[in-house]
């Protein structure tokens, strides 16, 4: 082992030393510092947790659905339209697609109904997503009762578990025959909620959107694309204003933090006016610190994005996720599958960290150049 | 004479408590010439029945949240998540929270 390397490792028992005699201090400190990362932690993780739900939801999407307007709103599209969308050039496939939300009479919340693929279903059966049936105590082979689009009661058999990527699908999707379908949305035939065109160059998208816009001016395209970019541009929106709305007591923290950090108690002072008499060289006191405020910083990091972390996947939601989610709360609650980014760590550890062992170099720098004889004096 | 410290800071607070007084007066004064302009708003808005005040203009489920439903908010594509900024000011109003009207239900 190298003299250097062993000097480092003194100092450094020595530092855990110091910040044991004087734990309440630290204590407190690592405490109020771990909160404040905790709280900006939990609202990056789960933006960024949220961010991942909304593009593996469009993941499977088509990549551009139209929709026919009417009066200003979302209306219902001729499935002959679909004809005339074929014939652009670029468009691979168009499928009507039969989706409807429907209001669990129960609870209020929003499900989602779709028709099944390839008429698998017969008219009184249905799938649904896992957490849909796990809520409603039911298992396959049990009858999930609805209301139909008139008002009178449906009874549906489960024949299995709808197959889900998201956490929103499991907890919203139920899948049905398309006669169940128009008896509980009540579709007429020969419509569809909107249209799915499948088109194999990606570079060609926004001409066909705008071809279509030209040819059917009562529609409106989406682009996969475009909606993928709202998102992640969304729930960057909404996270900055959660912490803007939490400066307040971050700009406490940051206070607090400076004075701790860059105000001497009179043991401290008394220490190193001590160590500096013992022949404790001013680089050796200035490392002393350094390592102190890294192992406080270190520790309030690993304790409060440690927290975020286990919230994100402990059975209460995180106190955050409503105002994220904003109307999403509709929806029959979810959580979002936890996503860690390493650039959002980083970032994190960034933003909270360095700060703090900046602001400790200063007065660590005072603090060694100061005369051991005066320091002891007080 | 040179000015007492306490002195220059009793100064500053009486100061600043004045400019907070005449602050609340001016507003009480435009609040009363105003009066004019918001019988002129309820008259247009008792014309047009307007349900809501239109606090927000990008989303017409937060523009007019007395007529928004439980689904008027995920149009786009099946399940999408909402969307809009002013999604995150405003909440859905309490009537959308609970089960649906004469289900029979209790409120969660």
């Amino acid at each position: 082992m190298t003299a250097g390397l062993r000097r480092h490792l003194r100092i450094v028992g020595y530092v855990i030393g110091s910040l044991r005699r004087r734990w309440r201090k630290n204590a407190a400190v690592v405490g109020v510092y771990g909160l404040v990362i905790f709280t900006l932690a939990s609202v990056v993780f789960l933006t960024q947790s949220l961010t991942q739900e909304s593009v593996a939801s469009l993941q499977s999407s088509p990549e551009i659905m139209v929709q026919r307007l009417s009066a200003g709103r979302h209306g219902l599209s001729p499935v002959t339209d679909a004809g005339a969308l074929t014939q652009i050039a670029g468009v691979g496939a168009v499928a009507p697609r039969r989706w409807a939300y429907l209001t669990d009479p129960a609870t209020g919340e929003t499900l989602l109904l779709r028709v099944a693929e390839g008429g698998r279903l017969r008219e009184h059966e249905a799938t649904a997503g896992a957490e849909v049936l796990r809520r409603r105590g039911l298992a396959v082979g049990g009858t999930l009762s609805l209301r139909g689009d008139a008002g009178e009661p449906l009874a549906l058999t489960i024949t299995g578990v709808a197959a889900t990527s998201t956490p929103l699908e499991a907890a919203a999707l139920i899948t049905v025959s398309e006669t169940a379908f128009r008896a509980l949305s009540g579709m007429p035939d020969g419509q569809a909620m909107d249209l799915a065109l499948r088109v194999r160059n990606r570079r060609e998208l926004p001409t066909i959107a705008a071809k279509i816009g030209e040819s059917h001016p009562a529609t409106r395209p989406i682009i996969r694309d475009d909606l993928v970019r709202t998102y992640t541009a969304l729930f960057n929106w909404r996270s900055g204003v959660i912490v803007a709305s939490l400066l307040v007591p971050v700009l406490a923290f940051i206070l607090f933090a400076w004075d701790k950090a860059a105000g001497l108690s009179p043991d401290e002072r008394r220490e190193i006016g001590i160590l500096k008499a013992v022949g404790w060289e001013t680089a050796d006191v200035i490392l002393l610190k350094c390592y102190e405020a890294a192992t406080v910083s270190l520790a309030a990091f690993v304790l409060g994005a440690g927290l975020a972390i286990a919230v994100l996947v402990l059975p209460r939601p995180p106190a955050v996720l409503p105002v994220l989610l904003g109307w999403s709360t509709l929806y029959p609650s979810f959580r979002p599958a936890p996503a860690l980014g390493a650039y959002q760590v980083a970032t994190l550890f960034f933003l909270t960290v360095f700060p703090y062992l900046v602001a400790t170099v200063v007065p660590a720098w005072r603090a060694g150049t100061t005369d051991p004889d005066l320091v002891m004096r007080g | 004479m040179r000015l007492r410290r306490s002195a220059a800071f009793g100064l500053l607070v009486a100061m600043l408590a004045g400019l907070g007084l005449l602050a609340g007066l001016d507003a009480a004064r435009r609040h009363s010439i105003a009066d004019a302009r918001f019988a002129a708003h309820r008259a247009l808005a008792r014309w047009v029945m307007f349900t809501d005040p239109a606090l927000f203009t990008d989303a017409r489920y937060t523009r007019h949240p007395s007529l928004a439903d439980r689904h008027s908010a995920f149009q786009d594509y099946p399940l999408a998540l909402e969307h809009f900024p002013s999604g995150t000011l405003i909440v859905p109003p309490a009537h959308l929270a609970g089960p649906a009207p004469g289900s029979g239900s209790r409120p969660r």
